[in-house]
């Protein structure tokens, strides 16, 4: 895997270093992702999912700072590369949607001012070809008539038809890597079905690899080839979509699977994860979930190692893990 | 239910609340500048939203009612129709039988104690500068369900019925997680011995593993307490496990209704089967999203006729023309798609 690898991390560690204590966001995350492959990285608020994102993107803001491990992209590392390179590749060989399209869009531009920006920003064509690239981008991304919505101003748009918008300019220089963080979460369920269908057909057919955001596992379950489950800064779980997802092997991964309503039967209690996320900030030593695991003993007081489960390309950080089923 | 026990039901016991044709509307007045321009001869006109458009509904005693939809359906409108935190510009509201419209303003605040909300945003809807036992211990002094001296034991009673350790009731909302914050919104409208819950979005603010915990809270204190919900939701998975009954609505108005597991197996409405086509599912399964085409209408300007006809894979010519009734196609079922008039017609 790794040879053929687009991307591949390993030992992210994303640190905030705010008043109240070191904050370890990322901590010790370590995965990759072959081209034209969809990784869904799972997790609830505050387990660093976005985080490492915005690691990949160079996107982390003081007090924040990546303080180790190494981020190979196309073989080169990310990790202390000069503002001026991370430059080159953002927005044009990695791209990023973000969950609120009005983060992407400049809200006193024209659509068409900002497509044409993109473009220009990485490649010496003409404007004339820029504005038919960009013409032909919102067409792709299903928006009706392209030559009259290029000249519109953001607010114009609806909020799912932004997030088209915010697709487009993501794909406009063909990235190898788009990084889409819960772009579907604000938007409504037959938007969010649209969404998902044009995000799936143009990495398809463009090649790109896509990594999905997201704290939907029923997204995930028809959308990615493997899945990284994060809890509090760190990947618990990591393998294929169907091994994860149909025998998953680490307690919160299966805590999280029940939790979904819809699976068990109707008016059934829902078999829940007792107790609450913990702050990043007072996490107990040893495996974080411990406090709330079913499972835990008093070896989970010490940390727990990534390690691989039988032949396959599951691993899961946690010394008791569920048994396959 | 058969068709002949729901009649005995109706005529036995009214139910717990009923909303006969009501709708909403609001108007946005016009501003200085074009009722100057209106005198001098042009036509702007006031901007009429229908939130609500004359939707009929029933919730009985003990029942789950789940009311579905996408933004701008007007769901939380009817919600807050429902409990009368809204007043309808048409329609009537019904209390297990009797009017609730001209009551004398004692009775009305009586009244108005059986009904409670449970809003959204966990952060939103809690004074930030209040403290757990004035948030949830003041509504029953106010209103003389228990004196000034009882709240401290009486806040506790309630704290511990959703879960909350009755220690921290000297604390401030800030200092609580969201999942903790719904459960002080929970409390606070159980305090004063509501029947009938309108719960808006409850859990949509929640991570998954938290808004179990939440619904299952639901569900003991219905079971405990003999509540009765209105659960709006926009989250299809949420509706179909909670919810005994299922109201769908588009752009203002009822589209479809029926037993939940039922409009699960046999959605009628194009619209609901659009919806529900759209559910996820858990099967890690490569599958390829099939898109309802079309954006959802702004409910300035929404479609002639049905609502639904510009994204409707089945629509006529008369779809465009006129809405179509609500009809009853089936036990309990209730559909508005001309589509029924070919099949049973």
């Amino acid at each position: 895997m790794a040879a053929t690898a687009l991307l591949d991390i390993q030992g992210l560690d994303t640190w905030f270093f705010t008043r109240a204590g070191i904050v370890k966001a990322v901590n010790d995350v370590s995965f990759s992702i072959g081209p034209g492959e969809v990784l869904g990285l799972v997790g609830e608020s505050g387990s660093g999912k976005s985080m490492t994102g915005y690691s990949i993107m160079g996107l982390v803001d003081p007090p924040g700072r990546i303080v180790g491990g190494k981020i190979i992209f196309k073989g080169r590392d990310l990790v202390g590369m000069s503002a001026e390179e991370m430059r080159q590749l953002r927005g044009n060989r990695i791209a990023m949607v973000f969950q609120d399209p009005m983060m992407t869009l400049n809200p006193v531009l024209r659509i068409d001012v900002q497509m044409i920006e993109a473009i220009l920003a990485h490649e010496r064509v003409s404007r004339a070809a820029a504005l038919d690239r960009s013409r032909e981008a919102l067409t792709k991304v299903g928006i009706p008539s392209p030559e009259s919505r290029l000249r519109a101003y953001p607010h114009q748009f609806s909020g799912g038809m932004r997030q088209r918008v915010a697709i487009a300019i993501a794909l406009l220089n063909r990235p190898d890597l788009v990084i889409a963080d819960e772009p579907t979460t604000a938007l409504d369920v037959t938007i969010q079905g649209q969404i998902l269908f044009e995000m799936q057909t143009l990495t398809r057919e463009t090649g790109a690899a896509l990594i999905w955001i997201t704290h939907d596992l029923s997204v995930i379950a028809g959308l990615a080839d493997r899945v990284c489950v994060m809890y509090a800064g760190r990947i618990v779980e990591q393998g294929t979509t169907v091994d994860v997802l149909a025998a998953p092997r680490h307690p919160y991964t299966r805590g999280l699977l029940d939790s979904v309503p819809g699976n068990s039967a109707a008016r059934q209690r829902l078999r829940q994860i007792p107790g609450m996320t913990p702050s990043l900030l007072e996490l107990p030593p040893g495996c974080a979930f411990r406090t709330r695991c079913p499972r835990a003993a008093a070896k989970c007081e010490q940390d727990p190692e990534m390690r691989q489960l039988g032949s396959g390309d599951q691993s899961v950080r946690c010394f008791y893990p569920l048994e396959a089923q | 239910m058969t068709a002949q026990a729901e009649a005995d039901v109706a005529a036995v016991k009214p139910p717990l609340l009923e909303l006969r044709s009501v709708s909403k509307r609001f108007v946005r007045s016009l501003d200085v500048v074009s009722r100057m321009a209106n005198l001098l001869g042009s036509h702007v006109r006031e901007e009429v939203i229908h939130a609500v458009d004359r939707v009929n509904m029933t919730v009985r005693d003990r029942e789950v009612v789940g009311l579905v939809g996408e933004s701008g359906c007007g769901k939380s409108t009817l919600g807050r129709l429902a409990i009368g935190l809204l007043a309808p510009s048409e329609g009537e509201r019904y209390w297990r039988g009797a009017s609730l419209a001209g009551l004398a303003p004692a009775t009305a605040r009586k009244q108005q104690l059986k009904m409670q909300m449970i809003f959204q945003d966990p952060y939103a809807s809690l004074n930030p500068r209040m403290r757990v036992i004035d948030i949830v211990g003041e509504g029953p002094v106010v209103h003389g369900l228990i004196g000034p001296t009882q709240q401290t034991e009486y806040v506790a009673l309630q704290l511990n019925r959703v879960g909350l350790d009755p220690t921290l009731m000297r604390r401030f909302p800030h200092q609580f997680s969201g999942g903790q914050r719904a459960r002080i919104g929970i409390a606070r409208a159980l305090a004063v011995k509501p029947e009938f819950m309108v719960c808006d979005e409850s859990v949509a603010a929640l991570d998954v593993s938290i808004q179990a915990q939440v619904l299952n809270l639901f569900m003991d204190l219905q079971a405990a307490l003999g509540l009765t919900y209105l659960f709006i939701s926009h989250d299809l998975r949420v509706v179909r496990h909670i919810s005994d009954r299922l109201v769908i609505m588009y752009l203002g108005r009822e589209v479809e209704s029926g037993p939940t597991a039922e409009v699960f197996a046999t959605p009628n409405h194009p619209y609901t089967q659009a919806l529900l086509a759209e559910v996820g599912k858990l099967e890690p399964k490569k599958r390829s999203f099939v898109p309802v085409k079309g954006e959802i209408p702004s409910p300035l300007s929404p479609p002639s006729g049905c609502h639904f006809h510009p994204r409707c894979p089945y629509a006529m010519v008369k779809c465009r023309q006129t809405a179509p009734p609500l009809v009853k196609i089936g036990p309990g079922r209730w559909s508005a798609c001309y589509l029924n008039d070919v099949a049973f017609g």
